[in-house]
């Protein structure tokens, strides 16, 4: 009996982490756009929300790897699982580094380059979207998996094109006077983009996954 | 009562050789992939194993008291001491080895030492079960694999859940299992004393009554058990990872079709079903639970494909099927010899 509660308790803690890391793709792209809009006080309380979601799913992510040794459940999987909530919990961390890089160092940046900056922040929210979608599908339907996996590739190529085209931009541009105003712009379009090889990384070890169970 | 103890222990020993070794066939995989603890299943097993044994022991007795009825205490010491023998050399040559296979061998070598004719359509019907063990396991796994698999697929079962499941269903199997393996391998153990058995009927206030022959498997369960809570724990670990790396479903199909397959070669009630219904009748035979085990995951690597199946396990248990018998056969005669000109046991009754 014991073990049928904490098999019920291990699946909501699994979803509410699941939750979370999705929920902080969504802070993520709020605060780059209140950040890009200047509303300060807005991007403020985005930074707070992504603080709070990141000790979240820290103290998830601990409580699971606790339940799952100390009840000794899914042994041929356990380690696999605990990789991936890893893996995953990088992406909330990254996400939250890189909001408070902007609070710290306030990049300026030029109206030309909103819009890319914009595009840059949605494919990497569309890639932890994905990713988020592919990791719940391995717990419950592992056969969905490669669907989100492919997906979670093409964001994160489309990313890297916009990163690429920002960059060029930054450099070619008369407008941007300063080396160094230009090498902090360059920072910024990789740390955004920075989110959605975090992503990659999840989606390529649930490949792997994948193919230890289906083959 | 000292005299008919001692005359026992030779199948107490082999009992509790049996416990050590065949419960691994049950639990060893769900222990050596860490979804049930050790002490759980070794209670389970020894519980089981005690039960299937004093209910369901009679059957597969009876066929091996058609083979060659031991009418002598000090014989059927003799032959159950060869038959612990023959298990414990060839266990130390890493020879595959069969309890079921050692019995025959040293109740055929009691027959032609004592000069009474064995029954050649009791043996052909024992060897042709043997053959017939691993194969309709491999038939039961292949089968419970595909259904299982189709199951999953339609029931998007969260993986936690999955492994709640798969843990239930081990230790329901298990205990199956375990059940099983006490009705079909008691026999081996105890059957070659039960017509010289010394017990007496207990009569427990009208209520039930423990026949001499059920006291018999009793003891013969608890050395069973004994077994398997004093030396199994090795075995059961290494037992996983011996043929290839099971996971713990697999673990769950392989338990399951070996456990069926030692319940059909067991059960009276099913025989008297069959035949009560004009079907074919299952001969009851103490079998393998090794090459039960052996022909599941075998069952379930043609499932997967028939990739890396190790063909030279099928080679060891056809050489198990011919060179067990005949070197248990040989030392029972030897022993018997020895037994009769040296200590001057009386080992057999005209």
């Amino acid at each position: 009996m014991k073990f049928i509660g904490k098999t019920k308790e291990l699946i909501t803690e699994i979803d509410v982490f699941c939750d979370t890391i999705s929920r902080s793709s969504l802070v993520f792209k709020s605060g780059i756009n209140n950040f890009l809009e200047g509303k300060t006080e807005r991007f403020h309380i985005d930074l707070e929300e992504i603080n709070k979601l990141e000790n979240e799913a820290d103290n998830l992510r601990r409580e699971i790897k606790y339940k799952l040794y100390i009840h000794m459940l899914i042994p041929d999987s356990r380690g696999d699982v605990l990789g991936l909530l890893e893996t995953s919990d990088n992406v909330v961390d990254s996400i939250k580094k890189v909001l408070s890089q902007f609070d710290i160092e306030k990049p300026d940046i030029p109206k030309f380059l909103k819009d890319d900056f914009r595009q840059l922040a949605q494919f990497s929210v569309d890639t932890v979207d994905e990713m988020v979608k592919a990791s719940r599908a391995f717990f419950r339907e592992i056969s969905l998996v490669n669907d989100h996996i492919n997906k979670v590739h093409y964001y994160e190529h489309e990313a890297d094109k916009i990163e690429e085209e920002l960059k060029r931009k930054v450099f070619n541009s008369t407008e941007i006077k300063s080396l160094s105003e230009k090498v902090q712009l360059r920072y910024f379009a990789e740390r955004v983009a920075l989110i959605s090889d975090e992503a990659e990384a999840v989606g390529d070890r649930l490949s792997i996954y994948v193919i230890k169970r289906t083959r | 009562m000292f005299t008919i103890l001692f005359f026992l222990s030779s199948g107490l020993f082999l009992g509790w050789s049996l416990g050590a070794n065949d419960a691994a066939n049950v639990f060893g995989t769900a222990v050596s992939t860490k979804m049930i603890r050790f002490k759980s299943a070794a209670i389970i097993c020894a519980f089981f194993v005690i039960i299937g044994a004093v209910i369901s022991g009679a059957g597969t007795t009876e066929t091996l008291g058609k083979l060659g009825s031991v009418n002598a205490i000090a014989g059927a010491f003799t032959v159950a001491f060869s038959a612990g023998f023959t298990v414990f050399v060839m266990t130390k040559m890493k020879l595959p080895v069969s309890t079921s296979q050692s019995i025959v061998g040293a109740i055929i070598g009691w027959n032609v030492f004592a000069g009474f004719k064995t029954d050649y359509s009791t043996l052909t019907k024992i060897v042709s079960t043997w053959i017939l063990c691993p194969v309709l396991s491999a038939v039961f796994a292949l089968i419970i694999f595909f259904i299982i698999k189709k199951f999953l697929y339609r029931s998007r079962l969260h993986m936690i859940k999955l492994d709640l499941y798969t843990r239930l269903g081990l230790i329901l199997v298990g205990a199956f299992g375990s059940y099983s393996l006490g009705a079909n391998n008691i026999a081996n153990v105890m059957g070659v004393f039960v017509p010289v058995s010394p017990f007496k009927n207990i009569d427990f206030s009208n209520i039930f009554v423990l026949s001499g022959t059920q006291q018999l498997f009793l003891l013969g369960g608890i050395a069973i058990a004994i077994g398997v809570f004093t030396y199994s724990r090795r075995v059961m670990e290494t037992v996983g990872s011996d043929i290839f790396r099971l996971s713990p479903i697999d673990a769950l199909i392989t338990v399951m079709s070996s456990a069926m397959v030692l319940f059909i070669f067991a059960s009276q009630g099913l025989q008297s079903f069959l035949v009560s219904h004009g079907l074919p009748s299952i001969p009851l035979v103490p079998v393998s639970s090794s090459q039960a085990v052996v022909g599941a995951v075998l069952g379930i690597a043609i499932a997967k494909g028939g990739k890396n199946i190790n063909h030279g396990i099928i080679g060891k248990i056809s050489l198990g099927w011919v060179a067990t018998p005949v070197f248990s056969g040989i030392i029972t005669y030897i022993l018997l010899f020895f037994m009769q000109n040296v200590f001057l046991q009386q080992v057999f009754s005209k």
